[in-house]
C-alpha cells in the first residue's frame, strides 16, 4: 500500500500545517502569559467583564430575534409552496450569508444611519434628531440581517423533510393551521432548533466586522472588537491576551456545547424545491403569512437596495481611477487568489488522507490520525480569525515589523477558515471516486501524480472549483486578519473601505462596498453553479 | 365491532366522467369510470400508468383540470380533502412518528387530540379490532412494518368513512404478513362494507381481496371486469402481457 502511505504523508503535512498555524498563535498567547502575568492578570478587570457579559447578551438577543421568526417565516414559506416569488425570495435569502459582513454593515447604516436613507423619516416620527442606528440596535438589525434568513432556509429544509404523504394525511384528516403546527411543522423544526440556535448564536459571538462597524464605544464593544482595540490602539498586548483567553473558552465551551447537541457548524441550507403539497389554509392565515413573507422581504431587501443605490450615488469612475484603489483590488486579488489555492491543496490532503486510512484500518475503529483528518479543519471554528491573527501579532512583534507579515498572514488564516467548507464539497466526490476506483488503480497499478490526473482529479474539478470559489468569496470580502495586520503598505479592499469610512468618506466607501459586494455575490454564484451541476 | 354493526358505514359508489389531469410536464390522464358501492376493487397497471393519480384525485390529493368526481351521488371535485368521505392508507409515512400508536389512532377523530370518552373507547375497540391491544403507548418507531399498517388500518375504522383507498399498502411487506393483512381488510370490509380500492402490482393481492379489475395504462381505464376473468387471463392482450412480465419476473 505504498499509494494509501503517500497520501497519508500528505495529510501529515496538511494536517501539521494547520496545527502551526493554530499552535503559533497560542504560543504567541503562552509566551506573553509567562512573560507579563503580572499585567494580564491585572487585565481581568471588571471593563473585562462587561465586555465579556456584552458579547454574551448581543449574541443571546441576536438569535432570538432571527430564530423566533424565522419558524414562522419557515412555516409561512411551507404552506404557501405556490406564492408568487417564492423561489426569487428563496434566492434572496441566500444573498447575505455571501455578502461580506462589512458590505452589510454598510447597507444597514447606509439605510438606518444617521444620514442614512430612513434618517429623514424617523427624525419626523420622533420629532427629534435621528441619531442613527449605532450600538446594540445596529449590531442586533446587522445580525438579524445575516441570520433570519439563514435560519428560515434552514428550517425551511427541515419542513420540505416532512414527507408528501403526511401532508395529504393532514389534509385528509382535516387538520387547521393549529394542528398541523403540532403535528407536522413544529416537531420537523423542534429536531432542527438546537442546531440552528447554536450555529446563529455561535456565528454572533465571533462577528467582528459587525460589532466594529455598528458597535459604539465601550458600550457595545464585543470580545473580538476590544482584542483589536487592545492591539491597534491601545497597544496593550497583556489586555489583548486576557480577552483572547476568555474568547477562546467561551468560544470553546459553546462549540463543545453545541457537538453535545449534535448541531453543524458549518450550516448549509440547499435551495429547497417546493414539492407538490396539500396545504389547506384559512383566510385569516394567509393574510398572515403574506404579511410576514412580505415584512421580511423588505427586512432582507432594503440594505441590499440601500447598498446599491448608495454606491450608484458615489463617483465610480473617479473611485475606479484612483491609484489606492486599484492597489487594494489587485492586492485582494492576489490575497484572496492565493488563500483559495492554499485552502483547497490543504483540504485535498486532508481528505484523501482520511479515506486512505479508512481503507487501510478496515472494520477497525478509526485511530486518532484519522480522526484529526476527518473533524480537525473543522475544530478552526473555535478560534477565530482574529483569535490567530492577535496570537501570531503578539509573537511576531519579537521578531520584527509585525506589518511586513501581512500578506502571509492573510492569506494562511484565510485559507485555514474556509477550510471545513472547502472539505464538505469535495470529501463525498473524492470518497465516491475512491469506492469506485480504489481496487482498479490497485490492479493497473495507476498510482501518485498519475492515479490523481487520470483518476481522481476528472471527479473532483467542478466540487473543487466550488471550494475555490467559495474560499474565494470568502477571503476576498474579509476584514478579520487584516484590520490587525493590515497598514499603508499592505491594503486590501475591505480594509480601505474601513479606512474611508474611518475618515468620514462616505460616499468612497458606499462605491467600494457595492464593488465588492457584486464581486463576491459574482464568486459565490459561480459556487453554487459549479456545486449544483455536480449533483 | 359493535358499534360498527350499529350504524354500519355503508360504501358509497364512485364516478368519474372524463376527468383530465396532468401532472407539469406529464402525460395527460383522462378517467372514466363507474364503480358499484362496497365493491372492491384492484387497480393495476405498470408503473407511471396514473394508479396513484387516480387515487389521489378521488381522494381530493390533486384536482382534475376538468370532470366530474362524484361519490355517492355528490359531486366531490371542488371539496377539500377532509371533506371527502373517503380514508386512505398510503405505503409509509401513514404515522407521526412521535406520537403513540393511540394518538395516531385518535387524530382520526379530532385532530386537536381532545378526545372524549367514546372515542378513547372507539379507539381502543378499534387497535383491538386490528390486533394491536396492548401496545397503545408505543411510538411507530418501535413498531414493525406490518403493525405499523395495521395502526392506519385502526384510523380508517374509527373514521368510518364509506370509501376506502389504499396506495400499495403492502408493498415493503413479506407474502405471510401481507395476506395476513388482505385477510385483516377483507373483515374489515365485511363490517363497514367500505368501497375500496387498492392499488397493486401483485395479482395474489387482487386473488386474495378483490372482485373487480381497474387495469389503468397510459393513464386511463384501459379494462374492467371481474378480477376472476382478468387473473384467468381472459382479459385485455395488454392486462395479460402486464402480468406475464410481472409473473417472469418472479
Amino acid at each position: 500500500m505504498i499509494v494509501a502511505d503517500r497520501r497519508i504523508a500528505f495529510g501529515r503535512i496538511a494536517l501539521f500545517l494547520v496545527a502551526l498555524l493554530v499552535g503559533g498563535a497560542f504560543a504567541g498567547l503562552a509566551i506573553e502569559a509567562t512573560g507579563s502575568s503580572g499585567g494580564a492578570l491585572e487585565a481581568f478587570d471588571d471593563y473585562l467583564l462587561r465586555i465579556a457579559r456584552f458579547t454574551l447578551w448581543q449574541a443571546l438577543l441576536s438569535t432570538l430575534l432571527s430564530v423566533l421568526p424565522a419558524v414562522l417565516l419557515a412555516r409561512a414559506l411551507a404552506r404557501h409552496p405556490a406564492f408568487p416569488g417564492r423561489a426569487f425570495l428563496l434566492r434572496l435569502f441566500a444573498v447575505p450569508l455571501a455578502l461580506p459582513a462589512i458590505v452589510a454593515a454598510l447597507g444597514v447604516l447606509a439605510l438606518y444611519g444617521r444620514a442614512g436613507f430612513f434618517a429623514p423619516v424617523f427624525t419626523a416620527l420622533s420629532g427629534e434628531r435621528w441619531p442613527g442606528i449605532y450600538g446594540l440596535s445596529g449590531i442586533l438589525v446587522a445580525h438579524v440581517f445575516f441570520n433570519l434568513p439563514l435560519a428560515a432556509r434552514l428550517f425551511l429544509n427541515a419542513l420540505e423533510s416532512i414527507p408528501a404523504d403526511q401532508w395529504r394525511l393532514a389534509a385528509q384528516l382535516g387538520m387547521g393551521a393549529r394542528a398541523s403546527f403540532r403535528f407536522l411543522e413544529w416537531p420537523a423544526m423542534r429536531a432542527a432548533l438546537p442546531g440552528i440556535a447554536g450555529l446563529v448564536f455561535m456565528l454572533c459571538v465571533t462577528s467582528f466586522t459587525i460589532v466594529l462597524l455598528l458597535g459604539g464605544g465601550p458600550r457595545a464593544t464585543t470580545l473580538e472588537v476590544a482584542i483589536y482595540q487592545a492591539l491597534r490602539f491601545d497597544f496593550d498586548p497583556a489586555r489583548a491576551l486576557a480577552l483572547t483567553l476568555v474568547q477562546v473558552l467561551l468560544a470553546g465551551s459553546i462549540v463543545v456545547a453545541l457537538t453535545r447537541l449534535g448541531a453543524s457548524l458549518t450550516g448549509d441550507a440547499n435551495l429547497p424545491v417546493a414539492p407538490r403539497r396539500m396545504v389547506w389554509r384559512s383566510m385569516s392565515e394567509t393574510i398572515f403569512n403574506t404579511a410576514l413573507i412580505l415584512a421580511s422581504f423588505l427586512f432582507v431587501a432594503g440594505p441590499m437596495a440601500a447598498t446599491v443605490i448608495a454606491g450608484l450615488q458615489a463617483e465610480l469612475g473617479r473611485l475606479v481611477a484612483e491609484e489606492a484603489v486599484r492597489e487594494a483590488a489587485m492586492t485582494s486579488l492576489v490575497f484572496a487568489a492565493l488563500s483559495a489555492a492554499l485552502c483547497l491543496l490543504l483540504s485535498l490532503a486532508l481528505v484523501a488522507a482520511r479515506r486512505a486510512l479508512e481503507m487501510q484500518r478496515g472494520a477497525l475503529s478509526p485511530g486518532f490520525l484519522e480522526r484529526a483528518t476527518d473533524s480537525g479543519a473543522a475544530m478552526v471554528l473555535i478560534v477565530p480569525p482574529l483569535v490567530i491573527g492577535a496570537g501570531w501579532f503578539i509573537l511576531l512583534r519579537h521578531v520584527g515589523d509585525v506589518f511586513s507579515f501581512a500578506p502571509v498572514m492573510v492569506v494562511t488564516v484565510n485559507a485555514v477558515m474556509a477550510m471545513p467548507f472547502a472539505i464538505r464539497s469535495i470529501r463525498p466526490a473524492y470518497d465516491a471516486a475512491s469506492a469506485r476506483h480504489e481496487r482498479l488503480c490497485l490492479a493497473l497499478g495507476i498510482s501518485g501524480w498519475n492515479r490523481f490526473r487520470l483518476v481522481d482529479w476528472p471527479a473532483l474539478r467542478r466540487p473543487a472549483a466550488t471550494a475555490l470559489a467559495f474560499a474565494m468569496a470568502l477571503s476576498f470580502g474579509d476584514l478579520g486578519v487584516i484590520a490587525l495586520f493590515g497598514s499603508d503598505q499592505v491594503q486590501t479592499l475591505p480594509y480601505l473601505l474601513l479606512q474611508r469610512m474611518g475618515s468620514y468618506r462616505t460616499e468612497d466607501a458606499a462605491g467600494l462596498a457595492l464593488f465588492l459586494g457584486l464581486l463576491c455575490l459574482a464568486l459565490m454564484f459561480l459556487a453554487d453553479r459549479l456545486g449544483k451541476e455536480t449533483e | 365491532m359493535s358499534t360498527a354493526k350499529n350504524n354500519p358505514a355503508d360504501g358509497a359508489g364512485i364516478g368519474l366522467e372524463n376527468v383530465r389531469f396532468a401532472y407539469p410536464g406529464g402525460t395527460a390522464m383522462n378517467f372514466n369510470l363507474t364503480l358499484a358501492a362496497s365493491d372492491i376493487v384492484a387497480v393495476m397497471g405498470p408503473s407511471g400508468s396514473g394508479k396513484s393519480t387516480l387515487l389521489s384525485l378521488i381522494a381530493g390529493f390533486e384536482t382534475p383540470a376538468s370532470g366530474h368526481i362524484r361519490i355517492g351521488g355528490a359531486d366531490v371535485a371542488s371539496l377539500a380533502p377532509h371533506r371527502r368521505p373517503v380514508s386512505m392508507v398510503f405505503q409509509e409515512n401513514n404515522l407521526f412518528s412521535h406520537l403513540t400508536v393511540a394518538q395516531n389512532v385518535g387524530l382520526g377523530r379530532s385532530t386537536s387530540l381532545r378526545l372524549t370518552e367514546e372515542d378513547r373507547e372507539a379507539v381502543s375497540k378499534a387497535l383491538r379490532r386490528t390486533g394491536l391491544a396492548g401496545k397503545e403507548t408505543r411510538l411507530p418507531q418501535a413498531l414493525s412494518g406490518g403493525e405499523r399498517q395495521r395502526v392506519a388500518l385502526a384510523r380508517v375504522l374509527i373514521r368510518k368513512q364509506p370509501v376506502l383507498l389504499l396506495d400499495e399498502p403492502f408493498a415493503s411487506l413479506g407474502p405471510a404478513l401481507r395476506d395476513e393483512m388482505l385477510d385483516l381488510i377483507a373483515a374489515l370490509h365485511e363490517e363497514q362494507a367500505m368501497t375500496t380500492l387498492m392499488a397493486t402490482h401483485d395479482p395474489r393481492d387482487a386473488e386474495r381481496l378483490c372482485r373487480t379489475m381497474v387495469f389503468i395504462e397510459a393513464g386511463t381505464v384501459a379494462g374492467f371486469g371481474p378480477a376472476s376473468e382478468f387473473l384467468a387471463g381472459n382479459g385485455s392482450e395488454a392486462f395479460n402481457r402486464y402480468i406475464g412480465g410481472r409473473r417472469e419476473k418472479r
